[in-house]
């Protein structure tokens, strides 16, 4: 036998519950006074750098239905690509933007909205610049383990062209399931979580 | 200045490893029906992380309130508590190289002693405890330690057989430090029968792992005359060493 590797594994994901909101969104849900506010519903103040833009977020099940009880969290860069994060080392992120939000799915239209801004661009590992995005999480009942995937923007075609990550989609066809369309200064993205139009999720 | 970790050590910035999915639930576990409609299907997208996974936000201790890790008095009116089997739940967050994660945010939520959520979406007939919210957080320590008090969850009844029944369970969500690490899982306790009878449990293939979601008694901790303890340790994705990466400079 040789030695041991010493390792521990993962603990296994189990879903986040139709309960979801008592435990990370409890004003949301009517649990008052536990907590001042729900953690990630403000993302921008006054000071915080770069364009201001909303994102209009929906889950769709197999039958094109939204989703009423799912979670959704955002990352992203700030407006000059830097991580509010000790893992980024290039230098310092905006201090009036950590660049995470969350939000849960309204309980009757199934839309989430984040208030946001824009982002800069990111290195991918290799050096180059990826296109402009957010990084997408997703958790509802029926979900066994969390899923991540990425929002591009629609009107950034020229450096989604030459992004990275979704450069590397074998089927072409199914980039755009990760472009948000730009309406106004709002970007509306749907996440389809089966069929034809599937959103491409991630393993990374 | 980069952002603080909340702990003292030099931050991290490999690459996290490749997670083990067959050690996961799959996405779609038929006896689970809500995973019938909300699981994909096409294969994920591979490929090593970007900063984009690699980094992920801080919490400070400092935006905890007193009462966060105290689900027994956190939504209770001034001297009362909520009612149930008093227990504390401690462990340690984790990577999968055994060391501890500093300053990871956990949040907890659950059902009171008697299986109630209080949701609007839950009409189980147990009653609420006016006394009991049901949520609470805490960020691990230095040595990647967390502990709460709260009530015992009760098991309950869940429409998706005609008769299945939750275990006495707490969802934990947590934090690591990279994005790529974030987790949702539950929290079961030691010698629940209904462990093994559960739909959700048995999405996940492999005893072994479910087993690693099973808290255990402790009555050393166990504080006499007062509450119980169980001991329950999260895992999350470990990192390789960003020693030996071939990075661009600046990058």
């Amino acid at each position: 036998m040789a030695q041991s590797l010493g390792r521990l594994r993962e603990s296994p994901s189990q879903t986040a519950g139709p309960y979801v909101h008592i435990g990370l969104t409890p004003n949301f849900c009517g649990i008052g006074g536990v907590y001042p506010t729900d953690l990630g519903t403000t993302m921008v103040n006054d000071k915080t750098k770069g364009e201001r833009i909303g994102l209009s977020i929906r889950v769709l099940d197999g039958t094109g239905t939204p989703l009423k009880d799912a979670l959704i969290e955002i990352w992203q860069a700030d407006a000059d690509g830097l991580y509010n994060s000790p893992a980024e080392l290039r230098g310092a992120a905006d201090p009036n933007f950590l660049g995470w939000g969350r939000c849960p799915t309204d309980m009757d239209t199934g839309l989430c909205t984040f208030e946001t801004i824009k982002p800069g661009r990111v290195p991918s590992s290799d050096g180059r610049l990826m296109a402009p995005h957010i990084t997408l999480w997703i958790v509802a009942r029926g979900i066994n383990l969390g899923l991540h995937t990425r929002l591009y923007f629609s009107d950034e075609e020229k450096a989604n062209a030459g992004d990275a990550i979704l450069a590397r989609i074998e089927h072409r066809v199914r980039v755009p399931t990760l472009i948000a369309e730009r309406q106004g200064d709002t970007y509306v993205f749907d996440i389809h979580l089966q069929g034809e139009k599937e959103t491409v999720f991630f393993d990374s | 200045m980069p952002a603080k970790s909340g702990s003292n050590r030099r931050p991290e910035t490999g690459a996290f490893f490749q997670r083990d999915r067959t050690w996961h639930p799959p996405a779609l576990t038929p006896n689970y029906k809500t995973s019938v409609l909300r699981s994909p299907q096409k294969a994920p997208l591979s490929f090593d992380n970007t900063l984009s996974e690699i980094a992920g936000p801080v919490f400070g201790h400092a935006m905890l309130g007193e009462l966060d890790a105290d689900l027994i008095h956190n939504f209770a009116r001034p001297g009362e508590s909520a009612i149930g089997e008093r227990i504390i739940v401690y462990g340690r967050v984790l990577d999968e190289r055994g060391v501890g994660v500093p300053g990871a945010l956990l949040e907890f939520w659950q059902a009171n002693a008697g299986g109630r959520y209080r949701h609007k979406k839950d009409g189980y007939l147990a009653p609420l405890d006016p006394n009991f919210g049901g949520c609470g957080r805490a960020i691990s320590g230095e040595d990647g330690g967390y502990a709460f008090r709260t009530v015992k969850p009760g098991p309950y009844p869940w429409p998706n057989g005609p008769n299945d029944w939750r275990p006495s369970h707490i969802h934990f969500s947590v934090f690591g430090h990279g994005f790529a690490q974030r987790l949702i899982t539950q929290m079961y306790f030691e010698g629940d029968p209904l462990i093994w009878q559960c739909p959700i449990v048995r999405g996940i293939p492999d005893k072994a792992a479910i087993e690693t979601l099973i808290a255990t008694l402790d009555m050393q901790v166990t504080i006499p005359f007062d509450a119980r303890a169980y001991k329950f340790d999260v895992v999350l994705r470990g990192r390789r060493s960003s020693l030996f990466e071939n990075r661009l400079e600046g990058n």
